[in-house]
């Protein structure tokens, strides 16, 4: 590895011969939380390599394969981005958010569309979803212009600065389409500007226009007979309310996660499964992974899969108290809040709480970008873990 | 966790900590709630999910089962199984885009040659019958038809070609009419408890034998459960359970092939409407059965628009209705047996009684003449049945009013009530009594109440009677068999497929009217004498046939119609076995084509022919 640099002055570094340990870092990395990462990760190539092996005709261990790989880089990508000081993306925001941005832009350019959307570039080992990545990049430089912006302007002025910035590449992805991610944009932005410490009254004036904005979109404008929504996004955001409604239609779905995960009771069906082996449950590989754990290992299984989740993101909010700055508790904060929305939305999603919106389960849905984007962002709470404890070690490097 | 205790991190704030400690909260509860919903579904409702997620994978298949054969006496195959090509519709998997689906039925309709509305009623019609059952389009569609939906599937969702049984019919259309036909189950009849067990689609016994021994017949379905994916395609391995199909029994009939074949020709050679039954008179035992005009039963599967108008719409023709057991016909002479056994029952006439017979009988003013005016002088019972003595019969119908013996003797022998036989469309017909017709008289439905003339009219077979050939066929029977009164069957044993006999079925006489063996000698010998004697009524028909036989004639009146033709016969006379009756509308004098219908089964049955007799000195009625 590479010498990194550190704030902190190094000359007594030298002065004792470090463990190989120490020389990678270990002994200052929060074990549990990668533990807790790479437990999913295998986890979801074990589920994939049970579940998926006749989808793709020929080729039985297509999702597997290229998950371990996925899942394989994201380990490397941690452990880089763990080495690294997270400081850097403070100095680099407005690069990180200007790429951010662009990347975002040029899906609609030179991105493929999958089921009328355009989410992702095609590139010559697996399809890129920059919004993926862009929700870590989001954190990184909307922490760094808070932190930049702190003293600038009255408080109003600082929260509109940071609702535009944190929108922009959120209606970007909206517009793909894609709700469920931009959802994402949207949530994580408001945990930064909570860890940020805007006042609680901005918070409530947040809270009321999005409420009526959902009334407007949801309630009002169909009535106006202008639909905002595309009409299978309102029927997916609506239908959990009632999925017995209409079980054959955008119901059907969550009816038959429901019914799968049911099925599998304490200690699942193994093979047995039907509802997720027989295509009753769409997207088991990705969004509805979690119906294929509750079918096949039971409750047993299933809570283990929360149970880590619940771990994950302990130890997110854990370093968020950790971080021997003022950034480093913002980026901690955003990457908790991103990984608890994804995580509650999609597991509750699977469990018929909430509407379906094609969020992803983090690192357990098949997905390169997402695993990856996973693992680097639990790569900078690795960061910001390791100089915290560096800090603590009253400046020591090696 | 989140205000140390150690003091490390002057930068926490307290406004901050207690930010992180609500986003502890927050994510802590939302936790709970994905806990205790995962515990919900899985540990408490567990059982729930499992049973629906088992319900979702499973698809029960029926095999049908092929109906069983319908043989005659002998064992010929009269109804029997072809396999044939379905093409059927799952209605739930038609396209959902409304065009799509439009354009898929359109060109099913025109691959059924039928039209894009039509199948939308057959598919309507079907979905209430039975929700969510494949409708089927078209039976027997031909092989090319097949390929091409199957070498084109992804165009025609929905659409499956399934292999059923239809009824074959080696001998055409022989005894149609007793044979009867199958058809799907109808919603009313599924509610029926005979139907237990039959689903929506499944083919019953519509009419005839193939009604009253549906059970037998029938066969219980087998029965394939196999696991299927979402998109209801089989999965491999995923055969669960298998039942294999039990085919129906056959069904062996008391019918002689060959007698029925002679009886249906001898019918549909006259070219005229009428009916005809041969019986086993000390059984019941129905040998041949028939009625013209008849229809061919293959047709009733799928018949043509034509074909529905010949066989639904001719009210005159009515070719589905079976005369020999539904026909009600004024029976003329023939009645004059039953007539008899009522005056010397009741002890209005004895068997040697002479009553002048000068050609006319005059009553209340009226002449009730012979036909043909002719006197036949100072006739007993015998020489009266043998000449046809209408004059004789009406001086009896006269003694016997006011009183309502002739119409109890009647009722006795069959007349103007069902016989039970096993099948169904069986009609009672109609025995005037002078209660019928008082009550018709009170209701101003009629001019005038029973009278004495009714009574005489009724004596000949006249006025309001009216009888099928088989309670004609019934009374003669019990008359030669001195009361035993014989109850009418055609189902004789149930078979399985190897022709082991499962069960005989009895069908003993219930009922038996007492016949004085004197009375009965004294009419067969007249009947025998108009069948065989020189001046008898049918001498030129069986004066030459070389069996001894009993039979008379009967010509009807019917208003608005040319005579009624009747003529049953008994044989071997003196002790019959067999008795004939054959009735034919507008078909003249008995002897002239009931008659002459009638010895053509007696030639068929006995294998002997008439030989030609010199009909000058024959009587006429």
């Amino acid at each position: 590895m590479y010498a990194t640099r550190t704030r902190q002055a190094r000359p007594e570094a030298f002065a004792v011969r470090p463990s190989i340990a120490e020389r990678l870092g270990l002994p200052y990395m929060d074990g549990t939380l990668a533990l807790s990462a790479v437990a999913l990760a295998v986890f979801s190539v074990f589920t994939l390599s049970q579940a998926t092996t006749g989808d793709v005709p020929g080729s039985p261990d297509y999702f597997v394969d290229r998950q371990a790989i996925y899942a394989g880089l994201g380990v490397v990508g941690m452990y880089l981005l763990t080495r690294i000081d997270y400081s850097r993306f403070r100095e680099l925001r407005v690069g990180i958010y200007t790429f951010l941005c662009v990347s975002i832009s040029l899906v609609f350019v030179f991105g493929f569309a999958a089921r009328g959307s355009r989410r992702a570039f095609d590139l010559p080992f697996f399809s890129f979803q920059p919004s993926e990545l862009g929700k870590l990049l989001l954190v990184l430089a909307l922490a760094g212009f808070v932190i930049d912006g702190a003293r600038r302007g009255s408080e109003v002025q600082r929260t509109v600065r940071y609702l535009c910035l944190g929108l922009a590449p959120a209606a970007l992805v909206f517009l793909q389409p894609d709700l469920g991610t931009s959802l994402v944009f949207v949530v994580v932005t408001l945990a930064v500007m909570y860890v940020g410490g805007v006042p609680w009254t901005h918070f409530a004036v947040i809270g009321s226009v999005l409420a009526a904005l959902v009334t407007v979109v949801l309630v009002i404008a169909p009535a106006a007979g202008v639909p905002l929504l595309k009409g299978y996004q309102e029927e997916r955001l609506t239908s959990f309310l009632d999925p017995a409604k209409d079980p054959s239609g955008a119901g059907y779905q969550q009816d038959q996660s429901q019914t799968a995960i049911g099925s599998g009771q304490l200690t699942g069906r193994g093979d047995h499964a039907t509802q997720t082996r027989l295509d009753f449950v769409p997207e088991r590989h990705t969004d509805f992974i979690f119906a294929v754990i509750g079918e096949r290992y039971g409750f047993a299984g299933a809570a283990f899969v929360l149970s880590l989740y619940a771990l994950l993101i302990w130890r997110a909010l854990r370093i968020v108290t950790l971080s021997k700055n003022s950034y480093g508790t913002l980026v901690a904060g955003g990457i908790a809040a991103m990984l608890l929305f994804q995580v509650f939305v999609n597991v509750g999603m699977n469990l018929g709480i909430m509407p379906i919106t094609g969020i992803p389960l983090p690192l357990l849905s098949y997905g390169g970008s997402s695993v990856l984007a996973t693992f680097l962002a639990v790569g900078v709470l690795q960061s910001i873990h390791m100089q915290a404890r560096l800090s603590q070690k009253g400046g020591f490097a090696w | 966790m989140y205000l140390r205790s150690d003091g490390r991190e002057p930068q926490m704030s307290n406004r901050l900590a207690l930010r992180i400690a609500i986003f502890g909260g927050v994510a802590l509860t939302l936790f709970v709630v994905l806990f205790v919903r995962l515990w919900l579904l899985q540990v408490a409702s567990g059982e729930e999910h499992l049973a629906e997620a088992n319900s979702n994978r499973t698809r029960e298949f029926r095999v049908r089962a092929p109906r069983g054969e319908i043989l005659d006496r002998d064992g010929e195959v009269l109804v029997s199984n072809r396999t044939s090509l379905a093409l059927q519709l799952n209605p739930a998997k038609l396209p959902a885009d409304e065009a799509e689906r439009r354009r898929e039925l359109k060109e099913l309709a025109e691959l059924t040659h039928t039209t894009l509305p039509k199948v939308e009623e057959t598919i309507d019609e079907q979905e209430e019958i039975s929700p969510g059952a494949p409708v089927t389009l078209r039976r027997d569609v031909g092989d090319y038809l097949v390929y091409y939906v199957e070498e084109n599937q992804e165009r025609f969702p929905g659409v499956a070609v399934e292999r059923v049984f239809v009824r074959r019919y080696p001998q055409g259309m022989l005894a149609a009419h007793t044979l009867g036909s199958v058809g799907e189950v109808s919603p009313k009849e599924l509610k029926e408890a005979r139907f237990r067990g039959v689903e929506p689609g499944d083919q019953v016994g519509k009419e005839g034998v193939e009604d009253t021994y549906d059970g037998f017949l029938r066969g219980v379905p087998g029965l394939t459960r196999i696991q299927v994916d979402a998109f209801g395609q089989p999965t491999a391995g995923g055969q669960l359970v298998s039942r294999s199909p039990t085919p129906g029994k056959n069904m062996r009939l008391t019918i002689d092939l060959d007698l029925q074949e002679a009886g249906d020709a001898a019918l549909s050679e006259q070219g005229l409407y009428g009916g005809y039954v041969a019986m086993d008179v000390r059984n019941g035992e129905i040998l041949a059965m028939g009625s013209n005009p008849s229809f061919d039963p293959a047709v009733l599967t799928s018949p043509t628009q034509k074909q529905v108008n010949a066989l639904y719409r001719d009210p005159v023709a009515s070719p589905l209705t079976n005369r020999a057991i539904a026909g009600a016909y004024p029976t003329g002479s023939t009645f004059k047996p039953i007539t008899s056994i009522a005056a010397l029952a009741s002890g209005e006439v004895t068997p040697s009684e002479e009553i002048y017979d000068d050609g006319v009988f005059t009553l209340g003013g009226i002449d009730f003449k012979n036909a043909g005016g002719v006197s036949h002088g100072s006739i007993a019972m015998q020489r009266a049945l043998t000449v046809s003595s209408d004059v004789y019969y009406y001086t009896l119908g006269d003694r016997l009013y006011p009183g309502t013996e002739l119409q109890r003797w009647a009722r006795r022998l069959g007349i103007g009530r069902e016989s039970g036989i096993d099948v169904p469309g069986e009609l009672p017909g109609l025995l005037p009594t002078p209660a019928w017709r008082n009550e018709l008289y009170r209701e101003k439905l009629t001019d005038r109440p029973w009278s004495a003339g009714d009574n005489v009219n009724l004596s000949v077979g006249q006025g309001d009677l009216q009888a099928s050939p088989l309670q004609m066929a019934i009374a003669y029977a019990t008359i030669a068999n001195g009361g035993q009164v014989p109850r009418p069957h055609l189902g004789l044993q149930v078979e399985d497929a190897a022709g082991r006999v499962l069960r005989e079925l009895e069908f003993p006489s219930t009922r038996e009217v007492r016949i004085d063996p004197e009375w009965r000698d004294v009419i067969l010998a007249g009947l025998h004498d108009a069948a065989q004697s020189g001046e008898g009524t049918s001498y030129y028909v069986f004066g030459g046939f070389p069996v001894d036989v009993a039979g008379k004639t009967g010509t009807a009146e019917r208003d608005g119609y040319e005579d009624q033709s009747w003529y049953v016969v008994l044989a071997p006379y003196p002790d019959p076995e067999i008795v004939v009756a054959v009735t034919f509308e507008q078909g003249g004098f008995g002897a002239d084509t009931a008659a002459p219908a009638a010895l053509k089964i007696f030639s068929e049955h006995f294998h002997k022919e008439a030989t030609e007799v010199d009909a000058g000195a024959a009587a006429v009625e």
